[in-house]
């Protein structure tokens, strides 16, 4: 078998797995669509200074907050997990390669994440109305998600290796998930309402950019007078997303380990 | 050309040596078994074997290559029974070794092997549904399923009730009998004795006795506990040939009903091995 076979099979092992534990899909998964029903609903009828329906906002941050728990948590918890399991170990007595191992894991958030913006603009579209963007928006939602999923997989991964107790992973990796999401303007829109440092610190991180990028493509182009700056900035969306992206591998390849316990 | 050669072998943690200097040869399509109490170092010198763990020093060869470094054409000839995995939980028996099957270049067909370790009843059941002895079922399978020419079981037996034990010791004795070299660890003396072609016991970290069942430690050599009944008292003599002892009881009418004769067990024996070492 090829390594291209060996990593299609992973995948399809990675998703069945997936799909079969309940509470996963549940509280990972579908949360976000939840956070969203609920914000949209609480705050949906009110128009911002620009015009734009809350609920439409939201929807379009609330993508960066679906990316960073299937691609970021989900890589996070599961290689933390495997590790615990002997699911690596048990991969690693095998001919099969740990790149196969690794796009198994990248299938099934590649999967994930695509499922989770697909559910999310569909309750934006359904229950509030959003218009779905023009066809050039599309261009650039493939670039900033497909860097989104790649920095927020990478990071998982690298993180991962900081878990001691697979038990706890979702509990920890969760905390700097939600801590994000109120600073960097996903939850409390427009950013401007925090203080200075916040915005800054906030700025490290790839979630504001990831929701910045989002709401450019589904907010009209003259609500970017609610970010930072006053601008839709895509290239420093690319450029911090990149950072990242570049950061993230570097971490993965001095922290990668197959197994919890020391070599 | 041998499947297993440790020369010094030697891991240390901490300063500690969890393995101080271990020599060991295994040959083509024998059953080794490796005996010694937890911590002796058995299961770091398996998983340094199996390429899982670093060595500090000594030579290892395995298949004729060094695990540390080997690569999937080697792995794809040894096989790996854990000792405590938990992983596939939401995946039927079929589809995990199926999965993991496909990865071998020469694999055996997964329901044959299924059928081998008796699971044909619980093919499609989740993994998590199985009991404990199962579930370790689903590793000796996922172990065998590549058609190793190197089987490694790491205690494969824990858990399994009495007749499964008896089952897999047969399918053990078949994969020996189609050439598959097996290196067991175990804490069952009954298990090594009915399996092991040869063994040897490992203590703080050094082999400390090595042979076959028969022999380990001077087993055959130690002399014979003789003992019987003699005027309602029960008498007993230790000696190396019990013969000379037996017709003198014979001819002096004493009475022989209560009669035994016993040489250490291999359980005698190993205690005596690793007790020494304390």
């Amino acid at each position: 078998m090829s390594t291209l076979a060996m990593s299609t099979s992973r995948g399809q092992v990675e998703i069945k797995s997936f799909l079969r534990d309940r509470t996963a899909v549940i509280f990972t998964f579908f949360f976000p669509a939840l956070l969203l029903l609920l914000f949209g609903t609480i705050f949906g009828s009110e128009s911002t200074d620009g015009g734009v329906a809350v609920s439409r906002i939201f929807t379009a941050s609330m993508i960066a907050y679906g990316v960073m728990t299937t691609a970021f948590v989900t890589m996070g918890t599961g290689l933390a997990l495997d590790r615990e399991d002997g699911t690596l170990k048990r991969l690693r007595g095998t001919p099969m390669p740990a790149t196969a191992y690794l796009i198994g894991k990248a299938l099934l958030v590649l999967v994930l994440s695509i499922a989770e913006a697909i559910v999310l603009i569909l309750v934006g579209v359904l229950v509030f109305d959003m218009p779905l963007p023009p066809a050039a928006n599309w261009l650039a939602f493939s670039w900033i998600f497909v860097l989104s999923v790649v920095a927020c997989s990478l990071i998982g991964i690298a993180v991962s290796g900081l878990v001691k107790n697979a038990r706890n992973a979702g509990a920890i990796l969760n905390v700097p998930v939600v801590a994000l999401q109120f600073i960097s303007g996903v939850f409390i829109h427009p950013m401007s309402q925090l203080p200075d440092w916040l915005e800054t610190v906030a700025s490290i991180f790839p979630v504001r950019w990831m929701a910045q990028g989002f709401r450019y493509v589904f907010l009209p182009s003259d609500a970017s007078a609610q970010e930072l700056g006053g601008t839709w900035n895509l290239g420093g969306v690319a450029l911090v997303l990149g950072i990242w992206c570049v950061v993230g591998l570097a971490l993965c390849l001095v922290t990668f380990r197959w197994s919890s316990r020391d070599k | 050309m041998e499947a297993i050669e440790v020369t010094g072998l030697r891991k240390t943690y901490n300063g500690r040596d969890a393995v101080a200097g271990i020599d060991l040869v295994v040959a083509r399509g024998e059953i080794f078994s490796l005996l010694g109490p937890n911590g002796a170092g058995k299961t770091t010198t398996v998983e340094i074997l199996e390429g899982h763990r670093r060595r500090t020093a000594g030579d290892v060869r395995v298949l004729g290559e060094d695990p540390g470094k080997a690569g999937s054409a080697w792995r794809s000839r040894i096989g790996i029974v854990l000792q405590d995995a938990d992983d596939a939980a939401d995946l039927t028996v079929h589809e995990t070794v199926r999965h993991i099957a496909g990865f071998y270049p020469s694999p055996r067909k997964p329901d044959e092997v299924i059928e081998l370790v008796g699971l044909t009843a619980k093919r499609n059941d989740k993994i998590r549904t199985l009991s404990g002895g199962q579930r370790r079922r689903v590793d000796v399978a996922l172990g065998i399923v590549g058609s190793p020419e190197l089987l490694f079981l790491d205690e494969p037996t824990t858990g399994f009730d009495p007749e499964a034990r008896r089952q897999f010791w047969e399918l053990i004795r078949t994969l020996a009998g189609d050439g598959t070299t097996i290196v067991l660890t175990t804490h069952y003396l009954d298990e090594a004795e009915a399996l092991a072609d040869r063994l040897a016991v490992v203590a703080d970290g050094r082999i400390v006795a090595e042979g076959t069942p028969a022999t380990l430690g001077g087993r055959a050599a130690s002399e014979a506990r003789v003992s019987w009944t003699e005027d309602g008292l029960v008498r007993s003599e230790q000696v190396a040939d019990p013969s000379d002892l037996i017709r003198h009881l014979v001819t002096s009418g004493a009475d022989l009903t209560t009669l035994t004769i016993t040489r250490p067990t291999l359980e005698d024996t190993y205690l005596d091995l690793i007790g020494a070492t304390r």
